[in-house]
C-alpha cells in the first residue's frame, strides 16, 4: 500500500479507457522529443540500413532500395518511459519480418544501432512475427529529423526508447548486450504494462 | 562516453519537505529530507509519485538542482495550470507534509568537476534546474574549469535562482553568467534579448577550438535550436550533452 498524498486527487476523469494507458502514464496530445544530444541529419543519398552479425551475409539497403519494400500503415500507441503515452499514432513502415526474411541465425538478441551513436537491445523474438516495424513516414508526412527520420525502429509494445531513432543497424547477437539507456539503469526489457522503467522493476 | 552506471532497485521512499522557497511566481524549490539517499551525480534526475485516497496515483520526473549532501536535496517545480502533479507540488503541499519519490535516475546528462571542461550550460526556463546542480558542485568543489551559462527568459520575473545567479556572477567566481529575453526583459535592461540563435551562440558559447563540454536543458524548441546550431558552427555533437523539459515532458 502507497503512502497517501494529503489532499491530492484525480485532476481529470480519464478520457480514454484505462486498458489503453499503462500503470503510472498519462495520455499527452503532443509529441515530446527526448534525446541525449544533437538531432543527427542523415541524407537520403548517404542513408543505408543494414542487418549485421550473426547471419551468413550482411544485408543492406539503399534509401530508394528501402522505401521500394512493401511497407505497411500502422495505428498504435506509444508510452514512453518519462510517463506521457500517446495513443493512435500512425505510421508507415517496413516490418521487421521482411528485413528478416529468409535470414539463418541462431541469434536471439538483437542490438540496434543508430547514426549518432545511439545503441539499444532487444530479444529477437519482440522484433518478429508483426511485434516493430522501421518507420519511415509519421501522419502520412516523412518522418521528421527530431522524431527519428529518415527512418526509425517503431516496437510499439515496449517502452519508446527502444523504438530507435535514425536507425542505421540492427545487429542480431547470440548473447545479450546492454544499449545506451540499459547501461545508465534503465530496464533491460522495457515491457510497460509491467511497468518495468528502471533495472530491478 | 564514461559511464557512471549503477545497477541498483530503485526503491519507493517517503520523503519529507523541510524547506520551500517561491523563486518565481510560477516556480517553487522543494527541499526533501530522503531516508538513505544513496546520493546523486549533478545532472540527475527522481520521480515523484502522488496516491489520491481512492488509490490513484500519478508519477512525474524531476531534476535535483543540489549536489548531493546528505540525506537533503532540492527540487525546482514549475506549475504547468493543467498539470496534475507540479500544482499539488507547488501549491498543496507544506513543510512537514510527506511525498513518495525514488531516484536517483538518468547518468549521461550529468557533471562533475573531474569530466572538466570548459563548461558551457545552457538552459530555457525551468531547464536551468539540472544546470544549477552542476554549477554549485563546481562552485561547492572550488573546481577550476572555467564555466559560462546562458540562461534564456521569457521575461524578468521568470528568473529562477535569481538572488544566487547574481551573486555568483557578481563575487569574482570566474563563471560568466549570461541572460536572454524573449518576450519582455526588465525594466532597465540593458544586457541580450531575443532567442539563443546561431549568432547568440557564435557570440557567447565557446569556440569548437576550445572543445567545450556542453549541457542543453530546457522545452524542445530550445534544445533543438541550440544544439542543432552549435553542431552547425563545428562543436563535436558528441560533447552537446541534452535533456527535453517543460509541460510534456515532466
Amino acid at each position: 500500500m502507497s503512502f497517501i498524498s494529503r489532499g491530492f486527487q484525480r485532476r481529470q476523469a480519464p478520457a480514454t479507457p484505462s486498458d489503453r494507458v499503462p500503470p503510472g502514464q498519462y495520455v499527452t496530445r503532443d509529441f515530446p522529443v527526448l534525446s541525449a544530444g544533437p538531432t543527427p541529419r542523415i541524407g537520403l543519398d548517404e542513408w543505408r540500413l543494414e542487418v549485421i552479425g550473426e547471419l551468413d551475409r550482411p544485408r543492406s539497403w539503399s534509401w530508394q532500395e528501402f522505401t521500394a519494400l512493401p511497407a505497411e500503415e500502422v495505428t498504435v500507441d506509444i508510452h514512453c518511459v518519462t510517463k506521457w503515452s500517446k495513443l493512435d499514432t500512425a505510421w508507415t513502415g517496413v516490418p521487421i519480418d521482411a528485413l528478416f526474411d529468409g535470414v539463418e541465425t541462431s541469434a536471439a538478441f538483437v542490438v540496434a544501432h543508430s547514426y549518432g551513436g545511439y545503441t539499444t537491445n532487444l530479444p529477437l523474438d519482440d522484433l518478429a512475427g508483426g511485434k516493430a516495424w522501421v518507420a519511415y513516414r509519421y501522419d502520412g508526412q516523412p518522418l521528421a529529423p527530431e522524431h527519428g527520420g529518415p527512418a526509425r525502429l517503431l516496437v510499439p509494445h515496449l517502452y519508446f526508447w527502444k523504438s530507435a531513432k535514425w536507425l542505421r543497424a540492427l545487429e542480431l547477437r547470440a548473447d545479450d548486450a546492454p544499449g545506451f539507456w540499459e547501461g545508465y539503469g534503465y530496464h533491460n526489457y522495457g515491457d510497460p504494462w509491467r511497468e518495468q522503467r528502471y533495472s530491478g522493476d | 562516453m564514461a559511464r557512471a552506471a549503477v545497477l541498483r532497485r530503485l526503491i519507493w521512499t517517503v520523503a519529507g519537505l523541510v524547506d520551500r522557497t517561491d523563486e518565481t511566481p510560477r516556480v517553487r524549490s522543494l527541499t526533501l529530507d530522503v531516508p538513505n539517499w544513496p546520493g546523486h551525480l549533478p545532472g540527475q534526475h527522481l520521480d515523484v509519485r502522488l496516491t489520491a485516497e481512492d488509490g490513484y496515483q500519478a508519477q512525474r520526473s524531476y531534476s535535483i538542482a543540489t549536489p548531493v549532501d546528505g540525506n537533503r536535496l532540492t527540487i525546482t517545480v514549475e506549475r504547468l495550470d493543467d498539470g496534475e502533479v507540479s500544482p499539488y507540488l507547488t501549491d498543496v503541499l507544506e513543510v512537514g507534509d510527506r511525498i513518495e519519490l525514488r531516484g536517483p535516475i538518468g547518468g549521461y546528462f550529468v557533471w562533475e568537476p573531474d569530466r572538466g571542461g570548459p563548461l558551457l550550460l545552457v538552459a530555457g526556463g525551468s531547464g536551468v534546474a539540472p544546470l544549477m546542480a552542476m554549477l554549485r558542485a563546481h562552485l561547492q568543489a572550488r573546481s577550476d574549469v572555467p564555466v559560462r551559462m546562458l540562461l534564456s527568459w521569457r521575461s524578468g520575473e521568470d528568473v529562477i535562482y535569481a538572488d544566487e545567479l547574481n551573486a555568483i556572477a557578481r563575487d569574482g567566481t570566474g563563471v560568466e553568467i549570461t541572460h536572454t529575453f524573449t518576450r519582455s526583459a526588465p525594466d532597465g535592461w540593458t544586457g541580450r534579448t531575443g532567442r539563443l540563435d546561431r549568432e547568440a551562440l557564435a557570440a557567447l558559447a565557446w569556440t569548437p577550438s576550445e572543445r567545450p563540454l556542453t549541457y542543453v536543458c530546457g522545452p524542445t524548441g530550445l534544445v533543438e535550436a541550440v544544439a542543432s546550431a552549435l553542431v552547425e558552427l563545428g562543436h563535436d555533437p558528441a560533447r552537446v550533452l541534452t535533456e527535453r523539459f517543460g509541460p510534456t515532458g515532466g
